[in-house]
């Protein structure tokens, strides 16, 4: 018998008025997993992020982190149970300065030598965010931009990370920096749950995934199983 | 000096004691903007509170003299007006935190029209509600009624001349405490964790709430730091000219909105800019032609900037990268 899930998705339903674009999605990530949900656009992806992470509201079902409903606390609550979320279009304060943007993820810790080491280690990770720091983050290039949205998620020093196409539009370089980074912050035990749209990737970097349709889980499996099945070959991999 | 650079001076001293107050007030706005996207038109009269906070602090804090009682000294009476704008400042919070707290926040979400005439209700509330007759029982006549008060001195006042220039203290302190405000609100909102999820808010209330900053909370301090400063603007305003009444907040708080919209809603910089600007034209316009266009001034200028410039100097159109 396994442990309990870290996060446990059970039935749920989201509606944009009249259409329901989530149909009742069940999933489970473990502590440490690496999860992926692929799916074609307009699948809701996205959406199962944002109802997890309380930007949208869901009609029905449950999300538990560690046994805690999360549907039932005020969303600003999330970040300090371990949950941090990099979304679609990156969400970045354009207004804002690089810096402030990075130290926005940590808006909550009081452990300021902790935030500063993290700063660090993120001004390693990405040496752009450390040259631009004064500058307003909307100067930043789009690839810049999705560095700086993963760094700023990892700020919270999350033990759950949704990723929403963290390789978007980035040049074929940058996606391979980014997924070393996903790799290694998972090898250190952060649980991530990824969506992205290059699946070979997201199912070589996952231990399970879930292909999505119209809303619903269509096929589970392991990575690898996955990868090796002929209709996602077909439809998500371009075979 | 000569004449017409005496008459420009003075112009522009009265031009600045006055666009200081526009400033103040157009704060409020533009921040509140920030966080809600919503017109507060309440604002104007939260001033109006402000003043008559003065009002009835000052009564009590300085009761009227017995004759032949010596005056308060320099330094008393500096405290008294102290402890009297800061009383009107924190009223004023507390009114914002109300009116946001049981006007909007339970329209949050809903169509931006419903807290629009939400808005427009608390300002007549407020408008009306302090033109009633005092409710008897009360340590001090309140509401005050539609009769204009006066609004007590709090310091004695100093003119003087300067090379023609005629300047007074009030002038001086009005400019002074109206700088250090900004000043103060500057590093508050560029320098502080509180500022830094202000404007996070700003930008995008959701992305904020991921990062774990309470956006209701940041909503309700907002509206209590622009209140606060409306009650600042009112008391600097009331001191040199001092007729009060219930719907004196009705046209500082347009003017003070076109201030906003000029120096770009939303931006704080734009706002102080716009309140000045706006101050130095209404002065130099009235003062160069005749002064029954004062009041128009400010609406030509919300024309112009809407049909020229609808972001305001400040304002930027937001691009995003994809
Ligand atoms: N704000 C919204 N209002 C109305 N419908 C929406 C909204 N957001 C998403 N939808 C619809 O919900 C469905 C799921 O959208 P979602 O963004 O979750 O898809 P996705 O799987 O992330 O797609 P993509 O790969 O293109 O990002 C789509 O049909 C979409 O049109
Ligand atoms: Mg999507």
């Amino acid at each position: 018998m396994s442990a309990a899930p870290l996060l446990e998705v059970r039935d749920l339903r989201v509606h944009y008025g009249a259409i329901e674009a989530l149909r009742g999605v069940s999933l489970e990530v473990a502590a440490g997993e690496v999860v992926a949900l692929i799916g074609a656009n307009g699948a809701g992806k996205s959406t199962t992020l944002r109802a997890i992470s309380r930007m949208i509201r869901a009609t029905a079902g449950s999300v538990r982190l560690d046994g805690e409903e999360l549907l039932r606390l005020p969303p600003h609550r999330l970040v300090a149970r371990g949950l941090a979320h990099a979304p679609e279009g990156r969400g970045i304060f354009l207004d804002l300065s690089v810096g402030e943007n990075l130290a926005l993820g940590a808006w909550l810790r009081r452990d300021r030598a902790g935030v500063a080491a993290d700063r660090a280690r993120m001004h390693d990770l990405f040496p752009i965010l450390a040259e631009r720091r004064d500058q307003p983050a909307g100067t930043l290039s789009g690839g810049e931009q999705q560095m700086l949205a993963v760094a700023r998620a990892l700020m919270s020093r999350p033990r759950l990370l949704l990723l929403d196409e963290p390789s978007l539009g980035l040049a074929p370089q940058v996606v391979e920096r980014i997924f070393g980074v996903l790799r290694e912050v998972n090898r250190a035990g952060v649980a991530l749950l990824l969506v992205e749209q290059n699946a070979h990737q997201a199912l070589r970097l996952a231990h399970r995934a879930l292909v999505l349709e119209t809303g619903e889980v269509a096929m589970r499996g392991t990575g690898p199983e996955l990868l090796a099945s002929p209709e996602v070959r077909r439809a998500y991999l371009g075979e | 000096m000569p004449a017409r650079l005496v008459e420009l001076l003075q112009h522009l001293v009265n031009g600045l004691s006055v666009g200081t107050i526009y400033a103040l007030i157009a704060l409020g706005y533009t921040m509140v903007y920030g966080v809600l996207k919503l017109i507060n038109f309440a604002h104007g009269d939260v001033y109006m509170v402000g003043a008559f906070s003065g009002y009835y602090l000052a009564g009590r804090l300085v009761p009227e003299r017995a004759a032949g009682a010596p005056p308060p000294g320099l330094a008393g009476a500096t405290l008294q007006a102290a402890l009297v704008t800061l009383g009107a400042m924190a009223v004023c919070a507390l009114l914002g935190l109300a009116i946001e707290r049981f006007a909007y926040r339970p329209l949050r979400g809903r169509a931006r029209l419903t807290s629009l005439i939400t808005a427009i209700g608390v300002s007549l509330l407020l408008e009306y509600g302090f033109q009633l007759q005092p409710i008897r029982g009360l340590p001090v006549a309140f509401p005050p009624g539609p009769t204009p008060r006066f609004f007590p001195e709090l310091l004695p006042r100093a003119d003087w001349s300067l090379g023609g220039v005629s300047l007074s203290n009030y002038d001086v302190i009005g400019l002074a405490v109206a700088v250090a405000l900004m000043i103060g609100l500057q590093l508050v909102v560029y320098r502080t964790r509180f500022g830094t999820a202000m404007r996070a808010v700003s930008f995008d209330p959701k992305v904020a709430a991921l990062m774990g900053i309470p956006v209701d909370r940041i909503i309700a301090g907002t509206f209590a730091l622009g209140s606060a400063l409306a009650a600042a603007a009112a008391i600097l305003n009331a001191v040199p000219r001092p007729q009060i009444h219930p719907l004196f907040g009705l046209l500082p708080g347009l003017k003070a909105f076109v201030a906003a919209v000029l120096g770009g809603i939303g931006s704080v910089p734009g706002a102080m800019v716009g309140g000045l600007a706006l101050g130095l034209a209404e002065e130099l316009v009235a003062g160069y032609t005749a002064s029954s266009f004062k009041d128009a001034i400010a609406f030509t200028v919300l024309i112009l900037v809407l049909l020229f410039r609808p972001d305001g100097l400040f304002g930027r159109a937001r691009v995003e990268k994809v």
